[in-house]
């Protein structure tokens, strides 16, 4: 009965799914505020063979796989080096302080001032909201790493930089990993409100134009399109973390 | 590389020779702070070349620090330590360290955190791979060179931080309490591997614990060490890990022994508690 295991944790959503069906077809909620799932999905059909979802699909992970991969590099380095330098530390510290409890999104109108409506904006805001989460859970990680295992570590020879490499990092590979899903989080709430409000392309925009225009089937596929993607990431990220963490004792 | 264990006997200790000398180590943690506290106080210790040297006190006495201090993880605030190698300022491949939480780094193999120290030492591949093996089967862990520590016992795990210590050969092995976290059984085993491995080398162990029984059987001498200030109040002669009697835990001589050396450290504790009530 394990085959059935994986498929029956998703029951819910398929429940979900039927009742949301059912209400719309009983006419216990009107087609006018919420589309029934089979005209949602007839929709999704069309704009996919229509080529709409896939090309702003295509604008929209671009920006969310540039702004990642530059909060990833910047989270990163910046955690180790407030680890390794005192200074920096210092340096960092208050400014990190000051920026997390600002609702990145907060900034959608500043970065359209700076970097205009194109992708650099979107790519801008998402590196900002996803940094912060990578590099704290980085800082975090490398610092807490026992000191007897860092003491083992340089009496076996390895240097201070060593350490940080050979030592550190892997030591803090869960929270680290950690951090990387909750900033990919961050960084699709990111990508489409900043695509809602400023764009001409992207999944973000499409829902923006789509639901102004009074066209909900084709709205909702879009929303529900950026849901799955979001899902799949997360799942990816999830498989890639029991991969890297095979190490951990199983809980 | 010349590999440890060597299947030459250790010949008797030398009195006059040096192996860790200790002289007038004074340590004080927050110094200038409201939670001051000293925590060695002009220690002096000469360890001897090929000694078994166990630190014995009650918690807060210091003989972790001491152990640290002969390991270089912390500076030398005062006084000095000298090996063979001169003076102790850094952590270095001359002294091996074996800790209570084992210390290992889970996100590898046991096989390659045996290696992780080989390599620092450049050893080529095929060398250290050999050595690695032999250190596994001298530990008893063959069958589980791929396993991670997460999925070994206590015992196994401390078996597998020995041998990563070992094998860089290390002139001085420095153990905090290394059998602390582990079962009787389990440890009264170890402590026979322990004796076993160090009788058929040259090295230094400075082991640290709060067992009198412990040291007892394993020590050449014990430090009975005060707390607060940290200090040396006793060394005392045992050396019956130089016996080949198994039955050498019964004999009169034996119990005798670990029954001075616990009134002494209960002496230490009892002043240690009456101190902390006033």
């Amino acid at each position: 009965m394990t085959w059935l295991r994986a498929p029956l944790r998703y029951l819910p959503v398929l429940i979900l799914a039927l009742v949301w069906e059912l209400v719309v077809r009983l006419g216990l909620v009107s087609d006018q505020i919420l589309p029934a799932l089979s005209d949602v999905a007839a929709a999704w059909w069309r704009l996919m063979v229509e080529g709409d979802i896939p090309l702003h699909a295509k604008a929209s992970f671009g920006r969310a796989a540039y702004g990642l991969a530059i909060a990833a590099v910047i989270g990163g380095v910046g955690g180790l080096a407030m680890v390794q330098s005192r200074t920096v530390y210092r340096l960092l510290n208050p400014i990190l302080q000051m920026l997390y409890p600002i609702p990145k999104s907060a900034l959608i109108p500043l970065v359209l001032i700076f970097f205009g409506i194109g992708s650099a904006s979107k790519v801008f805001l998402i590196a900002l909201g996803c940094t912060l989460p990578i590099l704290l859970s980085t800082l975090n990680g490398a610092r807490g790493v026992d000191r007897s295992v860092l003491w083992s570590a340089e009496s076996l020879g390895a240097s201070r930089l060593a350490t940080l490499w050979e030592i550190r990092v892997p030591a803090a590979m869960p929270e680290i990993l950690a951090g990387l899903r909750t900033a990919t989080a961050f960084c699709f709430i990111l990508l489409v409100s900043s695509e809602l409000l400023i764009s001409r392309d992207g999944l973000g925009y499409l829902i923006a134009n789509f639901g102004e225009a009074g066209i909900y089937p084709e709205m909702f596929a879009v929303i529900l399109t950026v849901a799955a993607t979001g899902f799949c990431v997360d799942r990816l990220l999830l498989a890639l973390s029991r991969f890297v963490l095979r190490w951990q004792a199983p809980s | 590389m010349n590999v440890s264990v060597n299947p030459v006997a250790k010949a008797a200790v030398a009195p006059g020779a040096t192996g860790i000398a200790i002289d007038k180590v004074s340590h004080v943690f927050n110094r200038g702070a409201a939670n001051e506290f000293v925590a060695l106080d002009q220690v002096s210790l000469d360890i001897r070349p090929g000694e078994f040297h166990c630190l014995l006190g009650p918690s807060g006495c210091g003989k972790s620090t001491l152990l640290y201090l002969i390991g270089g993880f912390i500076q030398v605030q005062s006084g000095s330590i000298s090996t063979s190698r001169g003076k102790v300022s850094a952590p270095g491949p001359d002294r091996g360290v074996v800790f209570q939480n084992f210390a290992l780094f889970p996100w590898l193999t046991v096989r390659d955190n045996i290696l992780y120290g080989l390599k620092k030492r450049r050893i080529a591949r095929a060398e250290r791979e050999d050595i690695a093996r032999k250190f596994i089967d001298l530990v008893h862990l063959r069958g589980f060179e791929n396993a991670y520590p997460s999925q070994l016992s206590g015992g196994m795990q401390q078996r597998a931080a020995i041998a990563r210590t070992l094998a860089i050969d290390p002139d001085i092995l420095l153990m905090d309490e290394p059998f602390g976290a582990l079962d009787a059984q389990t440890r009264r085993l170890m402590q026979e591997e322990l004796l076993g491995i160090w009788k058929t080398s040259s090295k230094i162990v400075v082991f640290v614990t709060h067992d009198v029984q412990e040291a007892v059987f394993l020590a050449d001498r014990v430090s009975v060490m005060s707390a607060r200030p940290g200090r040396i109040a006793h060394v005392i002669d045992a050396g019956f890990n130089r016996s080949s009697d198994p039955d050498i835990v019964r004999s009169p001589a034996f119990v005798e022994c670990g029954e001075n050396l616990w009134q002494l450290v209960k002496t230490q504790a009892n002043l240690q508690s009456s101190r902390s009530a006033t």
